[in-house]
């Protein structure tokens, strides 16, 4: 008896967790920028892909390398080609959570402070990253921001001793995403 | 208290493979209905040529290729003329990808001050994912038109004949990462020919290739076969050229040994007039530089 109690309670928390309330956008937007004293390269992306679990901080972000659009079409192929080498790595991910995710309350209006935790996975090698952000809940509607930096050599992406002035060792990223109520 | 244990260690159990399990499925939630793009194969050549003649790509769309193509004068020309080095045979080109499937150019080459233009049409390009295609294909279709004095104005000459046309299909794969080939069954019509014995309809078949032997740097190789017995009043081979593509930033640079001496299609398979084996070498470089002319949207 114990027993089945036990079990239907693991059941239903199963249950509550997967029909929880989630967030999602696929049209989210990352820039990346290199500050180098030569140049200064940039890109967006505005195909990204994040979701959000209210009840339990989960988040997660999946990127198309090739979706990230630079100036000029030869920095795009030299990105592509010869940094992330985004045929043998199509997508970079992060898997984490908003560790403070109980205090954001996503029924009221409001700017939230955030600290986001887990591991971002590029160029295939994976590294557990620690940034801070704010979400701000606006009708019903959940915009992350957050502004951080990684560092090339850590997802051994190198730059050629030719080229080295002219890209920044460490790439600074911003994340901008708005995500909606899921329709589940 | 075994039982609690028991108990303890499979509700930990279970928590951590919820949580696990809901990351999964965020993941999961993104994969959906997600809709699989097309994955199109980039860079199957580095540059618009393989070594002297064209590869089946073009500049990315909105971009404005200036190319210099030089070839020295011919190895076996001796130390009088220092092996070629006090001759020069030059074309200035400039390429312009409309789309990214069109692209035209135009080149003034200094042998016979010779005027050509061109229209290069992806019909097919290598992709995997949604659309799976193994191949790259492109047309080529170019004019060339020699702009020298008549060699003789006594008789009556035609505008005409002063043009030349070549077609090519170029068929290319990437093989992975490293290697890419293509052949390319080439033709060219030329308006006047000397003698009543050459053919104003020439057949050629080409193939070239390259192998990347690091990130930037790569050694490449074509091949245009001339089929025998079209031209016959002046010399014709069929050409060879080998070479290294070097790229530096915005720039790619191409070293090579060729026995054409012309830098123009209709010139390379109809006027290649020495081989390899008697020392009819030409050590020639190519330097092309890119300009965005036409930023993407998210920089205008």
């Amino acid at each position: 008896m114990k027993i089945n109690l036990y079990l239907l309670s693991c059941l239903l928390l199963c249950s509550f967790t997967s029909a929880a309330q989630k967030y999602i956008t696929k049209n989210g937007h990352i820039r990346f920028y290199s500050d180098s004293p030569l140049e200064k390269i940039e890109a967006h992306n505005r195909q990204v892909n994040s979701a959000l679990d209210a009840s339990n901080g989960n988040f997660v972000f999946k990127v198309l390398m090739k979706s990230f659009e630079f100036e000029k079409a030869l920095m795009q192929e030299h990105f592509n080609e010869n940094y992330v080498e985004s045929d043998k790595y199509p997508d970079a991910t992060f898997i984490g959570k908003v560790l403070n995710f109980k205090d954001i309350n996503f029924g009221k209006d409001g700017l939230y402070n955030a600290n986001i935790q887990g591991k971002l996975t590029m160029h295939g090698i994976s590294k557990e990253i620690s940034e801070k952000g704010t979400f701000e809940v606006k009708q019903r509607k959940l915009t992350g921001k957050s502004k951080f930096n990684v560092v090339l050599a850590d997802f051994k992406i190198s730059i050629p001793g030719t080229v080295v002035n002219n890209i920044s060792k460490s790439i600074e990223i911003t994340v901008d995403v708005t995500l909606e109520k899921a329709n589940m | 208290m075994k039982i609690r244990v028991f108990f303890i260690l499979t509700f930990t159990y279970v928590m951590i493979s919820v949580t696990a399990m809901a990351q999964e499925d965020l993941l999961n939630l993104l994969n959906k209905d997600e809709k699989p793009a097309i994955n199109y194969i980039s860079a199957t050549f580095k540059t618009t040529r393989v070594v002297i003649g064209h590869s089946s790509e073009n500049p990315p769309k909105g971009n404005l290729l200036f190319l210099i193509t030089h070839h020295f004068g011919a190895i076996n020309t001796g130390y009088e003329n220092l092996f070629g080095l006090k001759q020069a045979t030059i074309r200035l080109g400039l390429e312009y990808g409309v789309t990214d499937w069109l692209g035209l150019g135009v080149g003034l080459n200094t042998l016979k001050n010779t005027w050509d233009g061109f229209l290069k049409v992806k019909v097919l390009r290598q992709s995997t994912g949604a659309r799976r295609m193994p191949l790259t294909m492109t047309l080529f279709g170019s004019t060339a038109i020699y702009t020298t004095k008549w060699e003789d104005p006594t008789r009556e000459n035609y505008f005409s004949s002063r043009i030349s046309y070549a077609s090519q299909v170029i068929i290319a794969r990437k093989f992975g990462e490293r290697f890419s080939f293509q052949i390319a069954p080439t033709y060219v019509h030329i308006n006047l020919v000397p003698t009543a014995e050459d053919h104003n309809n020439i057949f050629s078949l080409g193939g070239g290739g390259r192998l990347k032997v690091s990130k930037r740097v790569s050694i490449n190789a074509e091949y245009y076969y001339l089929f025998p017995g079209q031209i016959n009043s002046t010399p014709a081979y069929s050409s060879f050229s080998t070479g290294v593509d070097i790229e530096t930033g915005g720039h790619v640079f191409q070293v090579f040994l060729t026995n054409s001496m012309g830098e123009n299609m209709e010139s390379i398979i109809t006027q290649t007039s020495g081989t390899w084996f008697n020392g009819n070498i030409f050590l020639g470089f190519n330097i092309s530089r890119i300009f965005t002319v036409v930023k993407p949207k998210e920089f205008r």
